[in-house]
C-alpha cells in the first residue's frame, strides 16, 4: 500500500510528451542531433580536449522553455 | 465561432473524428442551423454508416467534383432532423480529383448559393493530400484529441499545419476522457493537454458506451432519447460553436488527503 510513493503515470506521459514535442517542433530530422554533436566536437577539439564518448546533447524542458543542453566533460 | 466552414481533424486515426462530426453536425442542425457534413475520407468512408444514411448513398463527393451530378443530387437529407445534410465520400473512385482548389469552390457554393449556415468537414487521418484538401476551404477547425501521448503528439503536428495553411479559428476537443483514470492520476487531465497544445478548449467529451451503441444502430447519440453524457457534451459544443457561453464540464484530478482516503478504502 505504498500509494503515496507511486509516481503517477500521467506525469510521466506529460514529461515524455513535452520532450518529444520539443524535438518535433524544432523539426529535427533523425540523425541531425548526432550531426550537431559531431560538429560541436570538431569545433571544441580546436580549443580543448573533450571526452568524446561521454558528450551528451539533448533538449530539456525548463519550465515554459525548451533549452538545448550540452554536457561536455573535459578530458584531464 | 465565426468560421462557417470547419474541418474536424486529429492527425491520428481512431480518436473520434467521424463520431464528433456526425454528432456536432446533428446538434447544430437541432439548434436551427442548416448544416452540411462532408466526408473527405475517400476510400475509407464512414460518416454515412455512423449517421445511418449508408443505404441512401447514390452519388458522392467525387461525382460532384468531376461534374457527374448536381450538388443537390449528391446531398443526402437526414430525415430525423431538419436541415441536416450529408455529402458522402467515394468508397471506390480514384481520389485523384480530390483537388483542394475544386473542393474549396464546392464548399463556397454550399455556403453562398445553397443557403447553408455551417459546413463540417470530416478529414481523413494523416497529414497527406486528403487532409490538405479537407483543410483547404476551412476557416476554423475542431482538433479532436484523446488524452494519450500518441494522439496529443499528432494533434500538435496538425495544429502546426493548420496554422501554416491559414486556418485561424482552431479549437480543441478532448474526446474519450475517463474521469476515474484522471482522478487517480493515470490519464492526462484536461489542463495537461491544453497546456501542451496551447489551443482554446471548446469541449470535453467523456468515454461513453452509448457511442458504440449509437454507431451500431446508425443514429448519432445527440438524436437519441436515452441519457448520455457524451450526447450532452456534444450538444453543448454545438452551442459553444454558436457563441453561447456554456460552462465546460470538469473532470479534475483529485489531490490531497480525501483522494488518498478514497483510494485506500476502495473508492474509485
Amino acid at each position: 500500500m505504498f500509494w503515496w510513493r507511486r509516481k503517477k503515470s500521467k506525469q510521466k506521459a506529460k514529461e515524455r510528451l513535452q520532450l518529444v514535442l520539443a524535438y518535433d517542433r524544432a523539426k529535427l530530422a533523425p540523425g541531425k542531433m548526432e550531426a550537431l554533436k559531431q560538429d560541436l566536437l570538431e569545433v571544441l577539439g580546436r580549443y580543448f580536449p573533450a571526452d568524446q564518448e561521454q558528450v551528451e546533447i539533448e533538449f530539456e524542458q525548463r519550465g515554459e522553455r525548451v533549452v538545448l543542453v550540452a554536457d561536455i566533460p573535459i578530458r584531464s | 465561432m465565426q468560421a462557417r466552414a470547419i474541418v474536424v481533424t486529429s492527425g491520428k486515426g481512431g480518436v473520434g473524428k467521424t463520431t464528433t462530426t456526425a454528432n456536432i453536425g446533428a446538434a447544430l442542425a437541432a439548434e436551427g442551423e442548416k448544416v452540411a457534413v462532408i466526408d473527405v475520407d475517400v476510400g475509407l468512408r464512414n460518416l454515412d454508416v455512423v449517421m445511418g444514411l449508408e443505404s441512401r448513398v447514390v452519388f458522392d463527393l467525387i461525382d460532384v467534383l468531376e461534374g457527374r451530378c448536381k450538388m443537390r443530387q449528391a446531398l443526402i437529407r437526414d430525415k430525423r432532423v431538419e436541415n441536416l445534410y450529408l455529402l458522402p465520400a467515394s468508397q471506390t473512385k480514384d481520389k485523384q480529383s480530390l483537388d483542394p482548389k475544386i473542393f474549396r469552390a464546392v464548399v463556397k457554393h454550399l455556403l453562398e448559393d445553397e443557403g447553408f449556415d455551417r459546413i463540417l468537414i470530416d478529414s481523413p487521418a494523416g497529414i497527406e493530400r486528403g487532409f490538405q484538401t479537407a483543410a483547404a476551404p476551412a476557416e476554423g477547425s475542431l482538433v479532436v484529441v484523446n488524452p494519450e501521448v500518441s494522439s496529443v503528439r499528432d494533434a500538435d503536428r496538425i495544429i502546426g499545419l493548420l496554422e501554416a495553411d491559414g486556418v485561424e479559428e482552431n479549437r480543441l476537443i478532448i474526446n474519450r476522457i475517463r474521469p476515474q483514470m484522471v482522478r487517480r492520476g493515470d490519464m492526462l487531465a484536461v489542463d495537461d493537454v491544453q497546456e501542451i497544445l496551447g489551443l482554446p478548449l471548446i469541449g470535453i467529451v467523456p468515454e461513453d458506451e452509448g457511442i458504440l451503441v449509437s454507431t451500431n444502430v446508425g443514429e448519432p447519440v445527440v438524436l437519441r432519447k436515452d441519457r448520455s453524457q457524451a450526447a450532452e457534451e456534444f450538444r453543448n459544443i454545438a452551442r459553444r460553436i454558436r457563441g453561447e457561453k456554456v460552462p465546460l464540464p470538469s473532470f479534475e484530478e483529485e489531490g490531497g488527503f480525501l483522494a488518498s482516503l478514497r483510494r485506500i478504502f476502495g473508492g474509485r
